[in-house]
């Protein structure tokens, strides 16, 4: 065992005798006797974020229980209802807190929906990039040689070009490919694929560096001498260690995620009008903007801004809060 | 360094070769070059004659090294959607795109730097606070929406300034210029900004951050005992130590600005080359996609090479260590 396992196991222990044995083992316990959680307090903007997050993520969760309409169901829209402004304004309808837009649909149920759509493209395509960069990052770190020096290079290359570049370029061939399946459900994978490449190449990069150095310790020198299959070692032995940086990198992506589909379905080549999503609302806002009706835009372009915000704070937070040398 | 010039041009080479290879294996294989050629009712003997006359039938080595000896003679084939050249419509385009992304990389700069150096110097002052609160909103706001919001307040509620198109153009020669007509000047201050307003969030946080460590360093405390004037130690030393990393970065950004001016200029109905690739994806235009790809591509390969150039050039230390490699 190396020198490292076994100091943090005495660590542990000194730290269990002065503690009251029910909290000992609970991982609930040991998280909020956490510095991370005592950084987190501490910082009244962080906290602040958090619940801008967790009411935006839980508002789209609930988005079928509480939205008062359901934008999908096409018998309950009529188009006598569109463009109404929001409930307060002159003209408005109480039935429409936020509005109408150009199709009668209720501007809040749809950006219940549309956030729900949002996110979720944003964490798939997030969970895609980090698995392809993490295994690459992985694999090029430990094998090394022509197989590091290929991942690399492809990184390089990719890294040359903005990520929303190649988020639009991978988006615009795969539309051409399946221009004749007019599959609406086939364009959210079309968007996770999409994001979801254009963004392995930090967390390959990152994973890669941590590799280099893990791999010369003793604990995997250690695993190897037992006769480990290098994925066990990769996977069970080396990922553990690289994992608060992923973290990190994976939080502020999913802020960049979440802009670049509203940017892709805004430029309308992301999902089609009748699946909304915050780009797709925007896009749609903006048509009639000069027609006064501001409530199509102001409202779910308000959400993607304090939601990209939000989860850009937090992940700021977390990359200093994970930082040991910052403390 | 000719060495080093030498090794990146390779390596460029290799990666502009990659680009081509992603083109040519798009414009191949999405969709059917003959079947957008020619009408529904053309005989199987008329297209597969097309199909030979195109070359079409050759070996996979031979139509690549074709397509690339045609793309370096610019030749990228013929719009699906406009019928026409695909190199005349780019050459119609490309001005319009190079003036916006000058404007916006000027803004960049020309604000940018003084608002990281004040920050830097002063940090507890409420206008550095106030501008690194709008700096973080320029990071987070996604460049569509400062867009909408400007033609809200200046064009929609204000009447100041137009909110699409390029203004009068006057022509000199092949390259069409707004810049010379009061209506393109107008037509260019909303974009111009919504271009660079991120670009100049990103050089005023990252001259501050490296003001922030140049200011702490020995020569700087020395520069001060010797009872240099202020100006002097933040512009004299400070600052010009600080623009290694900011040139290089202005530069990389440069390619950034090219790319984002995408949605720059469908918000804005702005005719460049970002609108025309977005209209060409819509409707699956596989040859104008390719040729933008290529010149996109070839641009940042360009940018990157004189950066890295410069970059050698501005710091010996980089000169030494390229030495000894």
């Amino acid at each position: 065992m190396s020198d490292e396992a076994t100091g943090r196991m005495a660590n542990g222990q000194s730290r269990m005798e002065d503690k009251p044995l029910a909290t000992r083992h609970s991982p609930l316990a040991r998280f909020f006797d956490s510095d991370l959680l005592y950084s987190f307090t501490r910082s009244r903007l962080v906290v602040a974020a958090a619940l801008v997050t967790a009411l935006v993520v839980g508002a789209a969760l609930l988005a079928p229980l509480i939205a008062p309409q359901d934008p999908y169901d096409l018998k309950t829209l009529s188009l006598l209802d569109a463009n109404t402004p929001p409930a307060w304004e002159h003209g408005g309808d109480s039935r429409f807190l936020l509005g109408t837009d150009d199709q009668g649909r209720d501007v809040l149920s749809t950006m219940l929906y549309g956030t729900r759509s949002s996110l979720m493209i944003g964490l798939a395509a997030v969970l895609l990039a980090t698995l392809l960069g993490v295994a690459l990052g992985l694999w090029a770190g430990y094998a090394g040689g022509r197989v590091d020096a290929f991942i690399m290079r492809a990184a390089d290359v990719q890294l040359t070009f903005p990520a929303i570049l190649t988020a639009l370029l991978i988006d615009g061939v795969m539309l051409a490919i399946f221009k004749n399946f007019r599959l609406d459900a086939g364009k959210f994978w079309v968007l996770v694929i999409s994001i979801g490449l254009a963004y392995w190449v930090q967390y390959a990069r990152t994973v890669r560096g941590v590799t280099l150095v893990e791999r010369n310790k003793e604990y995997v020198q250690a695993a190897r001498l037992i006769g480990l299959s290098p994925a066990k070692i990769m996977f069970q032995h080396i990922l553990p260690n690289v994992m608060g940086p992923v973290l990190v990198i994976a939080t502020i992506n999913l802020a960049l995620a979440i802009i670049t589909e509203a940017t892709l379905s805004f430029l309308g080549v992301g999902l089609p009008p009748t699946e909304p999503s915050l780009g797709t609302m925007i896009q749609i806002g903006n048509r009639y903007l000069f027609s006064g009706s501001w409530w199509m835009v102001a409202f779910p372009g308000l959400t993607l801004a304090l939601l990209a915000l939000a989860v850009n704070l937090l992940g700021d937070w977390l990359r200093d809060a994970l930082n040991p040398k910052l403390r | 360094m000719l060495a080093f010039a030498i090794r990146r041009l390779l390596e460029a080479l290799v990666v502009m070769l990659t680009v081509a290879l992603l083109a040519f294996l798009l414009f191949r294989y999405v969709g059917d070059p003959v079947n957008q050629m020619v009408g529904q009712d053309t005989s199987l003997e008329d297209r597969l004659k097309l199909r030979e006359d195109l070359g079409l039938d050759d070996p996979l080595l031979v139509q690549f090294a074709r397509f690339v000896g045609n793309a370096v003679r610019l030749d990228f084939g013929i719009s699906y959607q406009m019928k026409q050249p695909v190199i005349s419509i780019i050459g119609d385009r490309f001005p319009a795109t190079i003036e916006l992304a000058l404007a916006a990389a000027l803004l960049a700069v020309a604000l940018g730097i003084p608002m990281g150096v004040y920050t830097g110097i002063h940090r507890d002052s409420w206008l550095s606070k106030v501008f690194l609160t709008v700096s973080l909103v320029g990071i987070s706001l996604p460049t569509f929406l400062i867009g909408i919001l400007l033609i809200y307040v200046f064009s929609v509620w204000l009447h100041l300034l137009p909110s699409f198109g390029r203004g009068e153009v006057v022509s000199l020669g092949f390259w069409r210029t707004g810049l010379l007509t009061l209506s393109g000047l107008k037509a260019l201050v909303l974009p111009a900004i919504t271009l660079g307003l991120f670009q100049m969030t990103l050089v005023t946080r990252l001259v501050r951050a490296e003001m922030l460590e140049v200011l702490r360093t020995d020569y700087i405390k020395f520069a001060r005992a010797r009872g240099l004037s202020n100006r002097a130690v933040n512009f004299g030393h400070a600052l010009r130590n600080t623009l290694v990393p900011v040139v290089t970065v202005i530069g990389l950004q440069l390619g950034s600005i090219v790319a984002f001016a995408i949605i720059t200029e469908t918000v804005f109905q702005w005719p460049g080359m970002g609108l025309m690739f977005i209209q060409a994806v819509q409707h699956a235009d596989i040859p104008v996609m390719a040729a933008y790809l290529m010149l996109v591509g070839f641009l940042f390969v360009l940018i990157n090479f004189v950066v890295d150039l410069v970059y050698v050039r501005i710091d010996p230390r980089i000169r030494i260590l390229g030495r000894a490699a």
